[in-house]
């Protein structure tokens, strides 16, 4: 069936390689170029990708090469507010926001769908590498660059106007297509880091907007180890940069096991006290082939971007959700989110609040 | 699909005349600054150009300065004109606050770079400068006003200004006037000798003519420092070889363009006419920007209400109608015009204007097929809003 397709080209090459297959399955498509940031810089700094001048050019040759019209949406403010605001604020509250998630729940899916069904569209196509296939979502065959986990909460209806034109492809495969294509962003470097902190340094920019905050450093017992500048830089699982003087009495190395934004109070640990078995999610989105388990169901889970999958049992309570891991994982900050798989395919997702 | 050109200030389709020009000389060799028979031939063929356009607009020949296009000529105008008066002792730059970027620009560069005090003048909800704006902020300190710019026609809204009493004020107290009339040339009758001003703008590609080449009409005796040093082949005043084929190209749009510029102006009005009744009757709450009567004939410039502008170029464009929300562009985000914002718009129907212009191509076709898909187009872009 040809479809009214608007396909967000960032000027990287997923993108461009996505809406000229788009174009080629006969649909009828349209490149945007959106525009995140009010004040873009004119050229990509080291491996960035996106949301530079450079970029919208690059967006907008490649839908020259393709043959298609080309806009650039200005979604800069609720880029501003439902991604950087956010991302504050999480971090902020002691939790540790993925922005790219935040970015196609909100923007890709939310402000850009609503805007181009309204014009008359029927989907919107991105460069991701996820499978979707009647509405049903897995990963990608390229294990590395596979995407589903930030695409893993979206709805059903949002999944409903999405098309992922890569699903089956290998990186390789679409940088060897796009040079065939005669696309230029075919040896584009990839993105990588969140793409409104141009520098790449986090904790910088999260001190420029939420000041020092000087607090204490204590281990599992409460004793003191060290200081803080802002409870907001750290993450759980870290262990860089905690700038602890003194070693552990038993010379391991120290990881950040909680941030608690009221006291401002970090604690540190050992690994194996980073150990969790069960994780306390919340906003439950259910958007696979079966439905949402008011019984335990046993499938997988991902916690972390790129991180690793854990045999659960996952059950949902209302807008709660109980994940009871089959061995014991690491690293589970808050605000990240769960995806759930049966196999590669995604069944549903929620953001994780608790982990012990 | 056939479609239907609805962008002419952005740009006109050349003239057969001025195609025909510019390819005769394309192929023939000659520098025009050459001493030998071949310069000899190139220059013969730019003086005429001169000659034939000095003619069109009233002005002499040594008045008529080359350029590469509007946007040289302006930048010449007004950073030229402030040099050259600030050495005087005058630092102050009268614009009016509807001025192209071009204009713009180089005077907010100058405020910003080169101790020039920039004065916007104000307009009325039609966008015209009044002259007591004008007569009011020279008389403040006329001594240190280093040029006025007032452009003869709005590019966006399409309002003519009072160029002739406003030059003349100017005069009164020996400032420099300078004219951006890159949309009033061929669509109202411009005489540089008789409006009083004391610099031009020109557009080659405005008028049917070729992209890349414009002139600044100089009257004697005014002498901006160059923007553009080295070989001094124009005046003394800008630099650079000669485009001859451009040159050639541009006159001969000039010529006709001039020529057959009354004509075009009751053409032209009666379409652009036809199209605002029908646009009414389409969408009822459209608002019509600019001045209802001293305006391009071939300018309709609308705000619709609760849309916004950059989607109704979208879904015109998948209709086949070409136009423009006329306003700039950085890293293609649009921003609120700032010839609307002068007018008094607010934020929300500035964004939700578009620009149709009409030109020499133009015909009934044109405002049928735009006239048929408005209401349609309107209706489904306020659906999507102003996100």
């Amino acid at each position: 069936m040809r479809l009214r397709v608007l396909a967000a080209m960032s000027g990287g090459v997923d993108s461009a390689v996505a809406a000229a297959r788009a174009a080629e399955a006969g649909h009828d498509v349209t490149g945007v170029h959106l525009a995140l940031s009010a004040n873009p810089q004119s050229h990509r700094t080291g491996a960035r990708g996106c949301c530079t001048i450079e970029d919208s050019r690059d967006a907008r040759r490649a839908a020259d090469v393709i043959g298609i019209p080309f806009y650039i949406w200005d979604m800069a403010e609720r880029f501003q507010r439902d991604v950087v605001e956010d991302f504050v604020s999480e971090y902020a509250a002691g939790r540790t926001p993925n922005p790219c998630l935040r970015c196609n729940e909100k923007i890709k899916f939310e402000a850009v769908l609503d805007r181009a069904l309204a014009l008359g569209f029927d989907a919107v196509a991105t460069g991701h590498h996820a499978r979707l296939v009647d509405g049903v979502l897995s990963r990608s065959p390229d294990e590395g660059k596979d995407q589903s986990y930030v695409l893993g909460v979206l709805t059903r209806e949002q999944l409903g106007h999405a098309m992922f034109p890569l699903g089956d492809s290998t990186k390789a495969q679409v940088r060897q297509e796009a040079a065939r294509r005669g696309l230029m962003v075919a040896d584009k470097p990839d993105s990588h880091d969140i793409c409104f902190i141009a520098d790449g340094d986090t904790r910088g920019f999260l001190e420029r907007r939420l000041g020092t905050a000087p607090g204490p450093i204590v281990d599992a017992s409460g004793e003191v180890v060290g200081s803080h500048e802002g409870a907001y830089g750290f993450t759980v699982g870290q262990r860089k940069g905690l700038h602890i003087d003194r070693p552990a009495p038993d010379g391991r190395p120290r990881y950040v096991l909680s941030i608690e934004p009221v006291s401002n109070t970090v604690t540190v640990g050992p690994r194996s006290a980073l150990e969790v078995t069960t994780v306390e999610a919340v906003r439950p989105v259910w958007n696979g082939p079966v439905a949402a388990p008011y019984e335990p169901l046993a499938c997988m889970v991902q916690l972390r971007a790129h991180g690793e999958v854990y045999g659960c049992r996952v059950q949902v309570s209302g807008e709660q959700v109980h994940v009871a891991l089959d061995s014991p994982a690491t690293g589970v900050a808050a605000g990240q989110a769960a995806v759930f798989y049966l196999e590669d395919t995604v069944i549903g997702s929620a953001t994780i609040a608790r982990a012990a | 699909m056939e479609s239907a050109y609805l962008d002419h200030a952005a740009t006109t389709p050349m003239l057969p005349e001025a195609v025909e020009a510019m390819t005769a000389q394309l192929g023939r060799v000659g520098n025009a600054s050459s001493l030998h028979t071949a310069g000899r031939r190139t220059r013969q063929v730019v003086e005429e150009a001169r000659e034939s356009i000095a003619e069109a607009l009233g002005a002499r020949p040594s008045e008529v300065v080359f350029t590469s296009g509007g946007t040289e000529a302006d930048n010449l105008a007004v950073k030229g004109l402030y040099w050259s008066r600030r050495a005087k002792g005058a630092n102050r730059i009268l614009i009016s606050a509807v001025e192209h970027h071009a204009t713009l620009d180089p005077a907010h560069w100058l405020g910003d770079h080169q101790g020039a005090v920039v004065e916007p003048l104000e307009v009325d909800e039609y966008g015209r400068v009044h002259p007591q704006t004008l007569r009011a902020a020279i008389e403040r300190d006329p001594g240190s006003v280093a040029l006025v710019s007032v452009m003869w026609a709005n590019n966006e809204v399409g309002t003519v200004q009072p160029v002739r009493v406003l030059a003349a004020i100017a005069r009164d107290h020996g400032i420099p006037f300078h004219t951006d009339a890159v949309q009033a040339v061929g669509q109202l009758p411009v005489v540089f000798a008789d409006a009083g001003v004391d610099a031009l703008t020109l557009s080659g590609h405005k008028v049917g003519g070729p992209m890349g080449t414009g002139a600044l009409l100089l009257a004697r005796g005014i002498d901006p420092v160059p923007v553009l040093h080295g070989g001094g082949q124009e005046r003394d005043v800008r630099s650079g070889t000669l485009d001859a084929p451009s040159v050639a190209g541009m006159a001969a749009a000039v010529r006709i363009a001039v020529a057959r510029q009354a004509e075009t102006a009751v053409r032209l009005t009666a379409l652009r006419d036809d199209l605002v009744t029908r646009i009414r009757q389409a969408v009822p709450d459209v608002i019509l920007n600019g001045d209802p009567v001293n305006r391009l004939p071939g300018n309709a410039h609308f705000s619709f209400p609760g849309c916004e502008g950059d989607a109704l170029l979208m879904l015109l464009d998948a209709k086949g109608v070409e136009c423009s929300t006329g306003s700039a562009c950085s890293a293609g985000v649009a921003q609120p015009s700032h010839v609307l914002l002068a007018m008094g718009a607010d934020a929300v129907r500035a964004r939700g204007s578009l620009r149709f212009t009409l030109g020499h191509t133009s015909t009934p076709s044109d405002v049928d097929r735009v006239t048929g898909v408005i209401a349609g187009v309107v209706e489904r872009a306020r659906r999507a809003g102003l996100t």
